[in-house]
């Protein structure tokens, strides 16, 4: 068994409304200097042997992210 | 009589206004479900609003890969008569039958009102209507911004296939204030505002939604 992240974020280009939203309410902590807040998804997959790269890719890149509007990172963490 | 498809998902609201959408039309609605392996042999389908599987991942995201969706992206690509609304268009684009993708209204409030529409394609589900004819149907959504990149939306304009625009700025950002797509046959439309709840005048605000089902049958009228 191995643990694989994936992290998906909405691309650059793509207004994020609620990162914006986000970053508005650090000001009312009383934090400054936050310039901005991109909100995405953190997935964990618990995965075994038979499942490869190429597999871990088709599974982010058709299903857990967007490539229309989303970009995402692969990592195996063990 | 012609039969159209109206998909149940988990989590759909209007597959019974849909049904009720064709009646009005004089269609036959046949009812299809999501685990469903074929479409029953029906001649359209509709993908109604809702939220299917609870929006999880992402609006439509899991019932476009649904069993259901298999044959209907065929079938679509094939030239059947395929229409979502709402849910249904964020289904459609999720499933990769129509081009860009519904996030999330720019003023992260939920949409509920009448909005005017501007038909400006003539497709198999809006030839009851004139280019150029303004309709009134409600919006309702959370997630109804329409987007894709430059190329994609410039590809849309130029090859005629921005179906509806709406009449004001769009109440939920959607780039160039495009409401509703169609496929590049013309077949397969997608929209975010509800025809089905403009069908009567007791239930809505008027019949203007009425025409994208006529639009449909009489297709098949025609054709018969």
């Amino acid at each position: 068994m191995a643990r694989v992240i994936v992290d998906v974020l909405p691309k650059a280009e793509i207004l994020d409304p609620q990162g914006q939203a986000v970053a508005r309410a650090m000001g009312r902590l009383g934090v400054d200097g936050v310039a901005d807040v991109r909100q995405g998804k953190h997935f964990e997959l618990e995965v075994d042997d038979t499942v490869d790269d190429a597999a871990l890719e088709r599974i982010a890149g058709s299903l857990l992210a967007n490539p229309v509007i989303e970009e995402w990172v692969v990592r195996r963490v063990q | 009589m012609s039969r159209i498809g109206v998909i149940t998902f988990p989590g759909t609201l209007d597959d019974v206004d849909a049904a009720r959408a064709v009646r009005y039309a004089g269609g036959e609605p046949v009812g299809l479900w999501h685990d469903d392996a074929d479409l029953r042999g029906v001649d359209a389908v509709v993908v109604p609003g809702g939220f299917s599987y609870g929006d999880y991942l992402r609006a439509g995201a899991i019932a476009a890969r649904s069993p259901v969706m298999g044959p209907v992206v065929e079938a679509g690509r094939a030239g059947m008569p395929v229409l979502g609304i709402c849910n249904g268009f964020q289904i459609l684009c999720e499933a990769g039958l129509l081009p860009g993708a519904l996030v999330r209204n720019h003023g992260l409030r939920f949409v509920c009102r009448e909005v005017g529409l501007r038909v400006e394609a003539d497709t198999a589900w809006t030839s009851s209507f004139t280019v150029g004819q303004h309709i009134r149907v409600p919006l309702k959504s959370g997630e109804g911004r329409y987007v894709a990149d430059e190329a994609t939306l410039d590809a849309l304009e130029g090859e005629g296939r921005v179906v509806f625009r709406y009449t004001e700025p769009a109440p939920n950002g959607a780039l160039r204030d495009i409401a509703g797509i169609s496929s590049a046959d013309g077949r397969v439309v997608g929209l975010m505002p509800h025809p089905e709840h403009a069908i009567d005048a007791l239930t809505g605000p008027g019949t203007d939604g009425l025409g994208l089902f006529t639009s449909v049958l009489s297709r098949f009228t025609a054709a018969a």
